[in-house]
């Protein structure tokens, strides 16, 4: 029992990550029906930032290690921000009237240049995230000792995921973007600057990723330029688990990767833990492609 | 009369022809590899540049064929080249199945599981697909068929088919008409024979019933199925075919190699024969052997700027989408003969 308690924190913990990252692909392919192959990458490029940042500055030597880490966590997520919005500027920007399949490979080609930009800057090798930032506790639930970390991790994303969920319902703004995903031209006559409304989206879903980044660099200690493409697959499987173009669906789907993945790993093989995802997502594409939570049937994939 | 453009080509040929006369062994070497990637690049092409179907986890066929090379080669000593129709049967099998409850989904999210797909076979490649059961399911099954059952366990986990991360090595070379196949040369001369074979093959395909209605259904899906094109029909077909090529490509892969390992087979071989495609244009013959020379020959060239070659592919592919998204040298228009 304590080992099932244990994995399945951890599979929160793991699925939390997951459920940021899915929120960026869905975001964006709720409004462009792309789906955005760079988005693995700008998570990798939260973490290295979040390195830079903290190695560079000392931040958490000026203002202690909790403020510290909410900074660096605004900072990675305003600057990946940015060059989420700078990457659709110059990769998708220019393809809104060609055919959708063009975007995807420009949507390729760009995620195989962040992530070996990213390996031209900091190199191949695996980095370190330095181990004494936050405290390395442990908290007793039920008798079971998780860490501390997994619990803040969880706390973070349902946070962020919660204040997202509250953007695109209450706001002015969050309901220009759900209205430009349901139907662009009818937004635009509404008065909706759809271009607007992209940027935006291009804004917050690669902050998110961002900020799973650093929280996978803060998590597990170490990050490699590659890992943002088995990070960004398994998202996307998480974000057509819950229904693509779903929101809560994204944060459901990706904690229930999580878990199933940790299960999967501690009661079936550790080895084949990487295909689980796959598996998954071969198995919800084959028999229910809009997700357990997609009510939108209204496309045929 | 003929067109200056076929002229050019065989220009081109006899010069490739003649090339191992002038070129050192390094060089043969690598136009080797460019004709691997062009036989692959032609065999994708098929699947994406004719149907628009989009698959990223073509590497996943290369290796069934090329495992399948090794270890009926390895294990039963079967000359290596008699191996090629085995290849391609099984890759063909392995993406009939594969692809008979997926080939019906749209672009990208086939697209998605391709890359799936892929990564499951490398995977299950490193894992030398040996089945370790968990010790729950260990437990159950013992209180049910007695102890005697721990020597199948002892074999399942003991599987050694693929030889996990290190591979398969020992694979023997090819002989053809009792001549060992093992200089540079004479796999160049066996790997541009069959990029011959496939181009002229592929050509008949293309101009075809076959090949016109693959590019209907890849213009217009609805339309196609309206005019009777029974369209997964023909997708799964030619999935199977593209698949059962890279198969038989893989086998020639396994005895030019003689040693092979999970990581010729990875994800970015899939992504390389796709870009090769689109940047020498999908659906075009000699786009595509371009393509090959681009990406497999060009960064030969360039060696001292390796690490920055994969980034340059990822700026040609959203440059190459935005201002030329047909490639470099894009298919002609179909034309027919009116003086019959």
């Amino acid at each position: 029992m304590e080992e099932f308690f244990q994995q399945f924190t951890n599979g929160l913990a793991v699925g939390g990550i997951y459920a940021l990252i899915a929120l960026g692909y869905t975001m964006v392919y709720g409004v462009l029906k792309l789906i955005n192959f760079a988005h693995g990458d700008l998570f990798t490029i939260g973490a290295y930032l979040g390195l830079s940042i903290l190695s560079s500055i000392g931040l958490t030597e000026h203002v202690g290690n909790i403020t510290g880490v909410l900074l660096l966590a605004v900072m990675v997520m305003a600057l990946v921000g940015i060059i989420g919005v700078v990457l659709d500027r110059a990769a998708y920007r220019p393809l809104r009237e060609s055919p959708r399949l063009s975007a995807v490979v420009s949507a390729l080609g760009a995620s195989i240049f962040l992530q070996n930009m990213v390996m031209l800057i900091y190199g191949a090798r695996f980095q370190v995230y330095p181990q004494d930032i936050l405290p390395k506790v442990a908290i007793h639930i039920f008798g079971v000792s998780v860490p501390l970390m997994r619990i803040l991790i969880l706390m973070t994303s349902i946070i962020l995921m919660l204040a997202l969920y509250f953007f695109i319902q209450k706001t002015r703004i969050g309901t220009a973007i759900r209205a430009a995903a349901i139907d662009q031209g009818a937004a635009r006559l509404m008065g909706i600057d759809v271009d607007k409304v992209i940027m935006i989206v291009f804004l917050i879903g690669p902050s998110l990723g961002g900020a799973a980044g650093l929280m996978v660099g803060l998590y597990y200690g170490q990050i490699n330029f590659t890992m943002g493409w088995v990070y960004g697959l398994k998202a996307f499987t998480a974000a057509i688990l819950g229904g693509i173009g779903n929101i809560p669906g994204a944060m459901m789907g990706g904690i229930l990767l999580g878990v199933i993945e940790a299960m999967g790993a501690a009661y079936l093989s550790i080895a084949w833990k990487d295909a689980i995802a796959f598996c998954v997502l071969i198995l919800i594409l084959m028999f229910r492609p809009t997700g357990l939570f997609g009510e939108r049937v209204a496309e045929k994939i | 009369m003929m067109k200056p453009r076929m002229m050019i080509y065989i220009v081109l040929s006899v010069i490739l022809l003649g090339s191992p006369l002038f070129l050192d062994t390094y060089w043969v070497d690598v136009l080797n590899s460019v004709g691997l990637y062009a036989i692959l690049g032609l065999s994708l092409n098929l699947i994406v540049g004719h149907t628009g179907l989009f698959n990223l986890g073509h590497a996943a066929f290369y290796a069934v064929g090329a495992y399948t090379a090794a270890i009926l080669n390895t294990r039963f000593q079967i000359p290596i080249l008699w191996l090629i129709p085995v290849c391609g049967l099984s890759a063909g099998l392995f993406a009939a199945m594969i692809a008979r409850p997926i080939i019906h989904l749209r672009g990208d999210y086939l697209c998605i599981v391709t890359i799936g797909v892929g990564e499951i076979v490398r995977i299950a490649l490193i894992n030398d697909l040996s089945i370790h059961l968990p010790a729950w399911i260990k437990g159950i099954l013992i209180r049910i068929f007695g102890l005697g059952i721990l020597d199948i366990f002892n074999m399942l986990e003991h599987l050694v088919i693929t030889g996990g991360a290190n591979g398969i090595f020992g694979i023997s070379r090819p002989t053809l008409f009792g001549l060992i196949i093992r200089k540079p040369e004479q796999f160049f001369y066996l790997i541009w024979f069959l990029v011959a074979l496939t181009v002229f093959l592929f050509d008949q395909l293309e101009k075809s019933r076959f090949g016109r209605a693959l590019n209907y259904l890849r213009d217009d899906d609805v339309a196609a199925e309206g005019s009777g094109i029974d369209t997964s029909h023909y997708k799964l077909a030619v999935f199977v075919l593209g698949a059962a090529w890279a198969g038989m490509t893989g086998n020639i892969f396994a005895a030019k190699m003689t040693i092979i390992a999970p990581e010729s087979f990875s994800f970015w071989e899939s992504v390389v024969m796709f870009t090769l495609i689109i940047l020498g244009g999908s659906g075009s013959i000699p786009g595509v052997i371009l393509g090959a020379f681009l990406l497999v020959g060009l960064p030969e060239a360039f060696r001292g700027f390796a690490n920055a070659r994969m980034l340059v592919f990822g700026a040609a592919m959203v440059g190459m989408m935005i201002f030329r998204n047909q490639g470099i040298l894009p298919p002609l228009p179909r034309t027919f003969s009116v003086d019959r």
